[in-house]
């Protein structure tokens, strides 16, 4: 019995990383839901329907999730399954394994996210889809600011291999209390609300609620959201590319997963 | 004689550690050069710089007279690898995988040089299993078919052989013979399996760390030394065995 005890101490003793992650997930849990709970204790009368903006806001929240952890997951299966010389032997451009992995991601997250979405209204008489013709600008932006943290996880795995894996989860939970996905940007405190006006998860998600609430579009949150899309998502590919440079100088792309 | 693949003043430093210290060989067309060697000589490293995985500290590889810093997708499709250290998606079956591969490296008539492959390589029996269920040998089998699914002008071969039996090892040596005297394919085969280098090259390098430190046909290297064999002329030349 001690010896299985201290087969798993002296693994997480040995790393930083696994203090760390035992750390974070807690502390984003409370952070997360401290922000929420406050947000319902000051403003309890916000919404006349607050079930039908908490759940579709988790849909769209899932958006994101699914499409960054759908871009991850490609990759990280190339290393799990010892496969991923095999790619970057291939005769595949860069352009070219961005370009599949983003439609491939895109099919995965739908096949994950339509039964969701009908689901949601035989259960509780909510459907996402009154959102009407923006839900389809609010589900692009959250896909390729998804497919953009997936670039940047995905450039951190060519770069420092498969113990870059725990940041590929733990990314986006971290973007959940700065996202406001379920509250106003005003209810974080003030060194966050300027971390958080650099997301385009803000725009869309106050964009989410100001439809759901008043009936009407602001242009402005939307054009602010893709605005930032383009940055990132430049940066992103930038990145991918640069990873891939620096990993055939540093030797990272061989016998990646072993 | 065409020269397939060359390899000229070629290094890779890791920060202090020189991993391939300035070397230099040429595999003709129709050749198989054997490249021997203890762990860590830098053998992986320098096949690792010819796929293009790894970038050169200095040196060139040229891949049919072309560079392959230049134009490293392009020639991709020339080349082609096996290693036991790298496999084949676990959950798709046979079929699924060469498919997958025949279309990255854009194979005209996929099927046809599927069914070829799976007659020749014995697939057949298992060609619709599930890849990760297969035994050592018949993974062996699928990976040397990925292999040569785009006929690569070079094929680098990492310890084809390893952990097999005697009886699949010597399946995929004669295999190995028939398919580069029909292809005229240029070899570069890394093994630690002496009788398989002395019965399948025409040349040998031998590397210890990470430099080039006797080459020649096996003959000539086990009379330079005066030994009986190969595994004796490795061990003097890595150990320094008298």
């Amino acid at each position: 019995m001690y010896g299985l005890f201290l087969r798993h101490f002296y693994l997480i003793k040995s790393s930083l990383p696994r203090v760390l992650d035992l750390i974070y997930w807690p502390t984003i849990q409370i952070i997360l839901w401290g922000f929420i709970s406050k947000f319902f204790s000051i403003y309890s009368d916000y919404y006349n329907n607050t079930l039908g903006i908490i759940l579709t806001c988790a849909i769209l929240y899932d958006i994101l999730f699914r499409s960054s952890i759908s871009f991850n997951m490609l990759f990280l299966e190339e290393i799990w399954s010892r496969n991923f010389t095999n790619l970057f032997i291939a005769p595949l451009k860069l352009k070219e394994i961005i370009i599949s992995l983003i439609f491939t991601a895109l099919i995965r997250t739908l096949i994950g996210l339509v039964p969701a979405i009908i689901l949601t209204s035989p259960l509780f008489g909510i459907s996402i889809l009154k959102l009407g013709f923006p839900l389809l600008i609010l589900f692009l932006s959250l896909y390729i600011f998804g497919i953009t943290l997936g670039l940047f996880v995905s450039s951190g795995l060519m770069r420092f291999g498969p113990s870059f894996e725990n940041i590929a989860w733990s990314s986006l939970f971290l973007l959940a209390p700065l996202g406001c996905i379920y509250y106003p940007i005003e209810i974080l405190p003030e060194v966050f609300q300027i971390i958080a006006k650099g997301l385009p998860l803000v725009y869309v998600f106050d964009e989410t609620r100001n439809i759901l609430i008043n009936g009407l579009v602001n242009y402005e949150n939307i054009k602010q959201a893709y605005l930032l899309n383009l940055i990132y998502l430049i940066f992103g590919i930038g990145l991918f590319y640069l990873s891939f440079l620096r990993a055939r100088v540093k030797g990272t792309l061989i016998n990646m997963g072993e | 004689m065409t020269i397939a693949l060359e390899i000229i003043n070629l290094s890779k430093t890791y920060d202090t550690k020189e991993a391939v210290r300035n070397i230099s060989f040429k595999v003709n067309e129709n050749e198989i050069i054997g490249i021997l060697g203890p762990n860590g000589c830098g053998k992986t490293t320098t096949i690792a710089m010819i796929l293009g995985l790894l970038k050169p500290t200095k040196g060139k590889v040229l891949i049919n007279g072309i560079e392959i810093e230049k134009q490293r997708v392009d020639l991709l499709n020339n080349l082609n690898f096996i290693s036991p250290y790298i496999e084949l998606p676990k959950k798709l079956t046979v079929k699924q995988n060469l498919e997958v591969y025949g279309r990255l490296y854009d194979v005209k008539e996929l099927e046809i040089k599927i069914d070829y492959l799976s007659e020749k390589l014995r697939l057949n029996e298992f060609i619709n299993k599930i890849t990760g269920e297969l035994s050592s040998g018949q993974k062996n089998r699928v990976s040397l078919a990925k292999s040569i699914i785009n006929d690569p002008s070079v094929l680098l071969l990492d310890e084809p052989t390893a952990s097999l039996d005697p009886e699949t090892g010597d399946f995929v040596r004669s295999f190995l013979e028939e398919y580069q005297k029909e292809k005229k394919t240029s070899i570069l085969l890394a093994s630690h399996n002496m009788s398989e280098v002395e019965r399948l090259c025409s040349s040998v390098l031998m590397m210890n760390k990470g430099s080039i430190i006797d080459q020649g046909t096996p003959m000539e290297l086990i009379q330079k030394h005066g030994r009986k064999n190969m595994e004796e002329v490795f061990l003097k030349l890595t150990r320094g065995l008298v």
